[in-house]
């Protein structure tokens, strides 16, 4: 076999190429490159104001900033030891909600579903099924009203603080977006129908799944860290288990737990968790096929939509029991210590930990996105995924290795749409 | 309505060459002559920003390989060239939006504007010295064509 090449990525930033690696006709390895961009950021951090992570951070994703927001605001806090009361916490809570809306329903809707149907894009696929398409962007839309609700704008929200928030939401603000969220509700329940009917390959994997765990909560904001293979740790614990290493292939650092390859994302959380999920949610979740875990990553766009689902309840509730904060910030003041803090960004568990000097200037800082975390677990399933379809032609092969990555909703999902896949024969391959 | 919608990244160098001609416009268009706003992140927010604008200008950075201060002129009229096509870390093209905005019906009556092709996307670079002079050189196309459209409405 020869070299085959599709049109390369456009490198905006270099965002995405896989390698797979061939001896003898079976796959010896599969190299998944990614751009990473946390490295630059945690450089850029050092010397900045105590108070400024949360802004600044939450540039490094266009999809998922408030994960970013609030990973810093609780290390911050944890370093300057204090816990903002709880009706700050529901209203982070709520502004996650809204991440989660925006950033599942893109991902089912215009990144994922169109592999399953046989479309090259979300594109073609609004072409022949514009009301599909349009129910996606409508709970997209609720998401986004979410996010400007309470965080000021829909992209990038501006409103949070370490501490808490600069404005309270007015409860009325809030109460006017139960119809919309009500209405994708609606519209979720329908997503969760409609993806259960797409057809799955068999590719059962026994991960190690990791995720946060909360006693009483599905988690997003906050919990332990815990996994399938025992682990149970706070997130001060963390740089104790989890190891970021360089690999010659990738801009992105290797992590694994214990020196084990894992999973973390919405089959993690939704396999360590479905029995926080409301009665109703774990009903739909079983009539949609899936059981109390998910171990095929092809069905995650299930367990997607089935938080997508959880989302867009729980905004609802929340709104519905909204306090707003008085004051909407608590007062925090630097002292000379490490914190941590880590939430369930839409992709995954999110870690970041700062050294706060006792003056308030960030010493050190360190940021551990999902999709570091998965590239070793994404990494091991293209290999074992793309040794039987070594007879496929170049571009079925790379069609359903693309499909394939999408599983993981990595923060390339857009630019794998042209994921540049190289066969490459080494010294004694076919 | 007219509208001028400036997309990028204001931390990756060459990409907030379309920010930096919305504000441009914003300082220098007549007042209740056009409506300024800026996008970063999530371009599918475009379907929505857009939505009710009679005329909309869109102004962006591209990476087409092309000499960086490049400026391309497009009209959503027809489909986009390839120097359009190009995506970012997470969000979909300039071009992807438009097109899905056109399978869905949910493009405004007219929709046109610039690329600028950049040379630097690195996170915390500064704009190059050609970008910079693109992006004054687009201002004053757009505050041309702004002007002459408004004269055309009025």
């Amino acid at each position: 076999m020869t070299d085959i090449s599709v049109p390369a990525l456009a490198r905006v930033e270099g965002e995405g190429g896989l390698e797979i690696l061939v001896r003898d006709g079976q796959v010896t390895e599969a190299r998944l490159d990614i751009y990473e961009p946390p490295r630059f950021f945690e450089a850029l951090l050092r010397g900045r104001r105590y108070t400024e992570p949360p802004d600044i951070t939450a540039r490094i994703c266009g999809i998922c900033p408030v994960a970013y927001q609030m990973s810093a605001c609780q290390a911050i806090e944890d370093a300057c030891g204090v816990t903002p009361p709880e009706p700050v916490q529901m209203l982070r809570r709520l502004l996650y909600c809204g991440e989660w809306i925006e950033s599942h329903a893109l991902h089912i809707y215009l990144l994922h579903a169109p592999d399953f149907l046989g479309y090259e894009s979300g594109i073609h696929l609004a072409r022949d099924h514009p009301d599909i398409v349009h129910r996606g962007l409508r709970i997209k839309k609720a998401g986004n009203l979410l996010m400007e609700a309470v965080g000021g704008r829909s992209v990038h929200p501006v409103n949070v603080r370490v501490g808490g928030f600069y404005r309270a939401p007015d409860p009325a603000d809030l109460t006017a977006l139960i119809a919309p969220l009500e209405q994708a509700r609606q519209d979720a329940e329908a997503t969760v129908s409609w993806v259960a009917s797409f057809d799955f390959p068999d590719f059962d994997r026994d991960y190690e799944f990791m995720s946060l765990r909360h006693p009483a909560e599905y988690p997003i904001t906050q919990g332990r860290i815990v996994s399938t293979g025992g682990l149970d740790i706070t997130p001060a614990e963390y740089d104790d288990h989890f190891t970021e290493s360089q690999v010659p292939h990738s801009t992105a650092l290797h992590s694994t737990l214990d020196g084990r390859i894992y999973l973390t994302g919405p089959m993690a959380r939704y396999s360590l968790n479905s029995g926080r999920l409301p009665g109703y949610i774990q009903e739909a979740a079983r009539s949609a096929g899936l059981g109390p875990t998910c171990t095929n990553p092809f069905r995650s766009i299930i367990v997607r939509a089935v938080e997508l689902l959880f989302a867009c309840d729980e905004a609802v509730r929340l709104i519905r029991s909204y306090q707003p904060p008085s004051p909407p910030a608590i007062d925090v003041q630097p002292r000379g210590e490490t914190g941590y803090g880590c939430t369930e960004a839409p992709r995954g568990l999110l870690y970041h930990r700062y050294t706060i000097t006792e003056d308030g200037a960030v010493a050190d800082a360190k940021i551990v996105p999902p999709t570091s975390q998965n590239q070793k677990v994404i990494e091991a399933d293209l290999k074992d995924f793309a040794a039987p379809r070594l007879n496929l032609s170049h571009e079925r092969l790379t069609w359903e290795c693309e499909q394939a990555v999408r599983n993981y909703d990595p923060c390339i999902s857009c630019a794998t749409h042209f994921l540049d896949v190289r066969l490459t024969p080494i010294q004694g391959g076919e | 309505m007219i509208l001028v919608i400036g997309i990028g990244n204001p931390t990756r160098g060459d990409d907030a060459a379309g920010l930096l001609v919305a504000r441009h416009i914003r300082e220098a268009a007549s007042p209740g002559e056009v409506t300024v706003t800026e996008l970063a992140g999530d371009q599918l927010a475009l379907l929505d920003a857009w939505t009710g604008a009679r005329e909309v200008y869109l102004i962006d950075a591209v990476c087409s390989g092309g000499t960086p201060g490049t400026v391309y002129r497009f009209d959503a009229a027809e489909p986009l060239t390839a120097h359009f096509w190009h995506h970012g870390t997470h969000t979909f093209s300039l071009a992807d939006v438009i097109e899905l905005g056109r399978a869905l019906g949910r493009l405004p009556g007219r929709l046109h504007g610039y690329g600028i092709e950049g040379g630097t996307f690195e996170p915390g670079a500064p704009l190059s010295a050609e970008v910079e002079a693109a992006v004054q050189a687009v201002t004053v196309l757009l505050l041309r064509e702004l002007r002459e459209s408004s004269s055309r409405a009025g």
